[in-house]
């Protein structure tokens, strides 16, 4: 008998193409999915040297960064994106894919959205697979029991001309979430607490595997997000087992096997969840029944509290450059020690992003909203779905609707003000209640302030014109 | 690549920690097509007022530290986005070697990946090299993996065997694992009788 082996070690072992006697391998990359901001200087290195892509049929583009949410197509014609450095990415995309034979998802496609939505929407994330792509929240899809990972662009170039990567093996660490979460308590809020209580650093150098009664209730978005933040505690991937949840969520969907091929590979991907007596490097466990609602207050993600506590001062922290670290975002974000959080203004609301953009996401905030208004001093509510796909159900549902009678914006699928690359940007001084996954400095545009927040919470901020507790308005 | 072997030089004793990539290289620089010319855009929100004009108080405006080779940082340096442009900023900013306790996974594999040495050393060991720095030079042996001031100061470092064979020969590491491609083609054979439902065009081709 082998030894008993984690999720993570049975997908890395399954793809080690050679090991090297220093302990490097080189890893076996399934799914690469690519985006028109981190690879044009890779398909410039290809042109370089003369190099082929390997396996186009493993690689998917689509275009999310900085692709406009306004309106893309008046009267049957295509709109040009405004900013010219932006179309020449998106152009510079599509080029490059039609020149090496990679299938591309235009931005006007019902199917186009934010990599990390689209690529288990269309069933091309699969479980058991190594999934890479160009950017750091590709751990979302980890969710789904894949080994998935951000990458550089030099890592790009290596994963087009070889379909592999050289790679030292991470230290397998649970995260094991036990109990029911609280009422309007989401996932976002186990993603927060979670990295709360390890740290922004608290996951490097590990491979976060999600376990416990949390994880296993929780819906495959509410996975999503918290794999998704996974990063924002420093580790490269997070991942939670399939079971039948998962099995669920892929039967049928466009790039999933079909028929005796579907069977072969939920036979496979049954043979993947940790063994019973598998041994982790490091453990934490996280309480879920004592998640409220949480808030971020500082540049890092790991700055987070209760929306019922207060803006806590440096001096509640032991280390000196931790408390170097809160003068500074504390003076960035405008905010006092000892300051109430919930009487935190903001001016913005962002809806959106790879962390909770998906129908779930949107249900939660709709039902929040559903016959309520905007607060008169809200400047800019943005609701921006991960994809076509995702905006096409939510308006068979008549969401879109409640958010436009809100007095939101009701978006066209894509990154947006999660990094502002595009238009949609918090303006400097602006405070925003944001979905997204980044708080730090000039994330959502230079000088903007940025709380993070689940869904509900957005929706709450965006009612009462400030952080709010969204228990209060809602049960 | 060029190779990598002693750098003795000034260091930007910077110090800070958590220092996020969208600090290194803010997002608006992304735009380019190509890997050149973004050291305008690094550290921009604390090189820059939001005027626009530069802030003289700014470690990296100081003159002393102006196209520093060294820059001396805090622990999880590099966290946050994937954009090798954090890698490509520092290294047209004039940096090639970074000392600090921690760095992002993602960012050390970028760094490295443009020859960029990024020595871990404990946060004591950082502490003192902050305070040598803002006096004397600092000198990085890779071969015996040492970090050494004029004060007799010596701090060794662990690096990876092979990231030190690669930086120290200035290696392209794609043509190296080119020449494993007949392992490659072994592994995709096996692959493909084992687990047939991943090739074919992005899982469509295969179907119908």
């Amino acid at each position: 008998m082998s030894n008993p082996r984690t999720l993570y070690e049975k997908i890395w072992d399954d793809h080690v193409v050679e090991r090297r006697d220093d302990g490097t391998c080189l890893i076996y990359i399934d799914r690469h999915i690519i985006h028109e901001v981190t690879t044009p200087q890779a398909f410039e290195g290809l042109r370089a040297t003369g190099r082929k892509l390997r396996r186009p049929d493993m690689t998917l583009a689509v275009p999310d960064h900085n692709v406009p949410t306004t309106t893309r197509i008046k009267d049957g014609k295509l709109l040009p994106i405004d900013d010219p450095e932006s179309a020449t990415q998106v152009a510079t995309l599509k080029a490059n894919c039609a020149a090496f034979g990679v299938e591309h998802i235009e931005m006007t496609a019902p199917e186009q959205g934010i990599v990390h939505v689209v690529g288990p929407e269309q069933g091309f994330t699969l479980p058991g697979t190594t999934v890479v792509c160009g950017d750091s929240h590709t751990a979302t899809h980890g969710a789904f029991g894949a080994l998935a990972f951000g990458i550089g662009t030099s890592e790009v170039e290596h994963v087009f001309a070889t379909q592999t990567l050289l790679l030292k093996q991470s230290k397998p660490m649970e995260v094991r979430v036990e109990g029911s979460l609280g009422f309007s308590v989401a996932p976002k809020d186990v993603a927060l607490a979670i990295i709360g209580e390890i740290g922004a650093a608290g996951g490097t150098g590990f491979v976060i595997e999600y376990t416990g009664s949390t994880m296993r209730d929780m819906s495959i978005e509410g996975r999503m997000t918290v794999c998704n933040m996974a990063i924002e505690g420093g580790a490269r991937s997070g991942l939670v087992a399939p079971d039948d949840k998962t099995l669920a969520y892929f039967m049928g969907r466009p790039r999933a096997p079909k028929g005796a091929e579907w069977e072969m590979a939920a036979a496979y991907w049954r043979t993947l969840p940790s063994d019973p007596g598998a041994t982790y490097a490091r453990s934490v466990f996280i309480d879920a029944t004592k998640i409220a609602p949480l808030v971020t207050w500082g540049t890092s993600p790991e700055d987070v509290a209760p929306i019922t506590g207060v803006v806590p001062s440096p001096a509640d922290f032991a280390e000196p450059s931790k408390q170097a670290a809160v003068e500074k975002a504390l003076a960035y974000m405008g905010l006092t020690p000892g300051q109430r959080l919930e009487d935190v203004e903001v001016q913005d609301i962002f809806i959106g992003s790879c962390t909770n953009s998906r129908i779930e996401d949107l249900r939660a905030a709709a039902a929040v909203l559903k016959g309520r208004k905007l607060a008169s001093n809200i400047r800019q509510a943005l609701v921006v779905p991960g994809s076509g796909l995702v905006k096409l159900m939510a308006e068979d549902e008549g969401l879109d609707r409640i958010f436009i009678e809100a007095g939101f914006e009701w978006r066209e699928p894509g990154c947006s003000a999660c990094l502002g690359m595009n238009p949609d940007k918090v303006p400097s001084g602006e405070r925003c209640a944001s979905t997204s996954n980044r708080n730090f400095v000039g994330r959502q545009g230079p000088g903007a302030r940025t709380h993070l927040v689940s869904p509900a919470m957005a929706a709450a901020a965006a009612v009462t014109g400030r952080l709010t507790d969204v228990r209060q308005l809602i049960g | 690549m060029d190779a990598f072997k002693t750098l003795t030089g000034t260091a930007i004793p910077f110090g800070q920690r958590n220092v996020d990539t969208d600090v290194i290289i803010p997002a608006e620089y992304l735009k380019s097509i190509s890997r050149s010319g973004l050291g305008r855009g690094a550290f921009k929100t604390i090189r820059f007022n939001a005027d626009g004009s530069e802030n003289p108080e700014a470690i990296f405006n100081q003159p002393q530290y102006k196209g520093a080779p060294i820059l001396i940082a805090g622990d999880n340096f590099g966290c946050g986005s994937s954009r090798e442009h954090a890698a490509w900023a520092l290294a047209d900013l004039g940096v090639k070697a970074i000392i600090a306790p921690s760095y992002s996974d993602i960012f050390s594999g970028n760094a490295f990946k443009n020859g960029l040495l990024a020595v871990v050393l404990p946060q004591d060991a950082v502490d003192r090299l902050l305070e040598v720095a803002t006096e004397a030079e600092i000198t990085i042996d890779l071969e015996n993996q040492v970090v050494t001031t004029p004060f007799q100061d010596r701090f060794s470092f662990e690096i990876d065997p092979f990231r030190k064979h690669c930086l120290m020969n200035g290696l392209d590491e794609i043509g190296i694992t080119l020449q494993m491609g007949d392992n490659i083609a072994a592994y995709e054979a096996t692959q493909k009788a084992t687990k047939p439902w991943l090739s074919g065009k992005a899982g469509i081709e295969r179907q119908g």
